[in-house]
């Protein structure tokens, strides 16, 4: 991987995702030269703690949830809000949209994944791990069919298979790899 | 369904030009990424493969735009929606409402009125309802009769009943509607006190002097130069030291107009006009 090659890493998760997700902020080497955005399928009208959860390893590394229209930046990770979902506006600012559920789920996987090839094309890498449903499989397509990088967790390491496999079966261009590759593919990212 | 129907940018730039001259709905200054969405999924639902054939109904078929409208639009909304913003208002801003005579609110872009009738039950639980004049307006009238109905599907009331206990609502939330076969009527002492009416956010003008404004979740679907022009409209519909409501993860920081407010509630996004 050469320097500059992605601009946005975009990653996908829904039951049994949380312990990888933060493995993989844990392999970020900051400063990181482009932005991180995390979807989780996740409760609504609560109060949420997840910006904690996720950032508490890595005190210097600050995990947020966007406003809508804020600009997307390098060497920042960037949460999904509960209750909406997250598209990307062209002028790289994030854009909330508070539509129909999309794979029962509200952020949906597939939205940002989707909005993210569109804006992003061979400059974006799409992460989806562990969890229960059909969600992101065919926003992995997307990325891939637009010159990026899909790479799903290795079903037999997830603890939910579900949604791996099936963006396995859906995407033959996307890599199998372990929590263990992934990281050390984030770490070595535009360096 | 999602998006199976590929759309390039410039075939929405001409889509939305097509509405604005046939039709005079100017949706230039909506957010494309979820505009581009919005329109896909009318594509797909209405079973058109190409540009094309959206452009031949909406210049050619008179009952399609309707229904092109209506399905365009987000028209997704809950009662006691963010439990965190109706306690915020409960507590910090329904109580200075009371030292006015006659209280006028504004509830812009109210979709099918779920949160004009959770603003309603907050305001008679403070004993404020009868003084109070609501205005709830959209762009879309299919939306404003379903809102003037009040009728809720039942399946969705305890949701929101959860919703309306964890805002620091204290009745039996079943006081508030009459249930009948699949669906929950809101009373009509809380449909009487509404005004609906169709108003766009993006040509019309000020129309009345309010102290309370809600816009939640709306101005999402703008670009930042229609936000700018949105958030202008309200501050001057706003009397001195009126309040302003958007969604919690709105923001006024990217207007030009963001000093001429103050955020009372920097959580729940609750601003104050100042004088």
């Amino acid at each position: 991987m050469t320097k500059n090659n992605v601009d946005i890493v975009v990653i996908g998760g829904s039951a049994g995702s949380i312990p990888v997700i933060c493995e993989l902020i844990e392999a970020l080497l900051s400063p990181f030269d482009f932005a991180v955005v995390i979807v989780i399928h996740r409760s609504k009208n609560v109060i949420s703690e997840m910006e904690q959860i996720l950032a508490v390893k890595r005190k210097e590394i600050m995990v947020k949830e966007p406003d809508d229209k804020e600009p997307i930046q390098k060497n920042c990770v960037y949460l999904a809000p509960q209750n909406y979902h997250l598209l990307i506006e062209e002028t790289h600012s994030f854009c909330l949209d508070y539509s129909e559920l999309v794979s029962y789920s509200r952020p949906s996987i597939d939205v940002t994944f989707e909005s993210i090839a569109e804006i992003y094309t061979q400059k974006a890498v799409a992460i989806l791990l562990s969890g229960a449903n059909g969600d992101g499989s065919h926003g992995m397509a997307e990325i891939i069919a637009r010159g990026g990088t899909g790479i799903v967790q290795e079903p037999s390491t997830a603890e939910y298979p579900v949604m791996p496999q099936l963006a396995l079966d859906a995407n033959a261009g996307a890599k199998a790899w372990t929590p263990a590759q992934i990281s050390t593919y984030i770490h070595t990212l535009n360096v | 369904m999602d998006s199976q129907t590929q759309l390039t940018a410039e075939e929405l730039n001409e889509i939305i030009q097509l509405i604005y001259t046939q039709h005079g709905y100017d949706f230039s200054d909506y957010a494309r990424s979820s505009l581009l969405r919005r329109v896909a999924r009318c594509m797909a639902i209405a079973e058109f493969k190409t540009s094309y054939e959206l452009k031949y109904h909406l210049i050619n078929d008179k009952s399609f735009f309707a229904w092109f409208l209506e399905t365009l639009t987000v028209n997704v909304t809950e009662m006691f929606r963010d439990p965190i913003f109706y306690k915020e208002l409960r507590e910090k801003v329904i109580p200075t409402l009371a030292s006015y005579p006659i209280i006028k609110v504004w509830h812009a872009g109210c979709a099918t009125g779920e949160e004009v009738y959770s603003m309603a039950i907050l305001l008679q639980e403070a004993g404020l309802l009868s003084r109070t004049k609501m205005y709830a307006t959209d762009l879309n009238p299919v939306n404003l009769e379903r809102a003037r109905q009040g009728i809720i599907p039942l399946k969705q009331i305890k949701e929101y009943t959860t919703n309306y206990i964890k805002s620091g609502g204290k009745n039996d939330f079943s006081a508030y509607y009459t249930a009948q076969y699949d669906n929950a009527i809101i009373h009509k002492e809380y449909r009487e006190e509404v005004v609906f009416a169709r108003h766009n956010l993006a040509v019309d003008q000020v129309f009345n002097e309010f102290q309370l404004i809600c816009c939640r979740n709306v101005m999402i679907y703008f670009n930042q130069e229609l936000q700018n022009r949105a958030v202008h409209l309200f501050h001057d519909s706003l009397s001195p030291l009126g309040y302003l409501a958007i969604g919690i993860k709105e923001s006024l920081l990217f207007t030009d107009i963001k000093e001429q407010f103050e955020a009372i509630s920097p959580l729940a996004r609750i601003y104050r006009r100042k004088k």
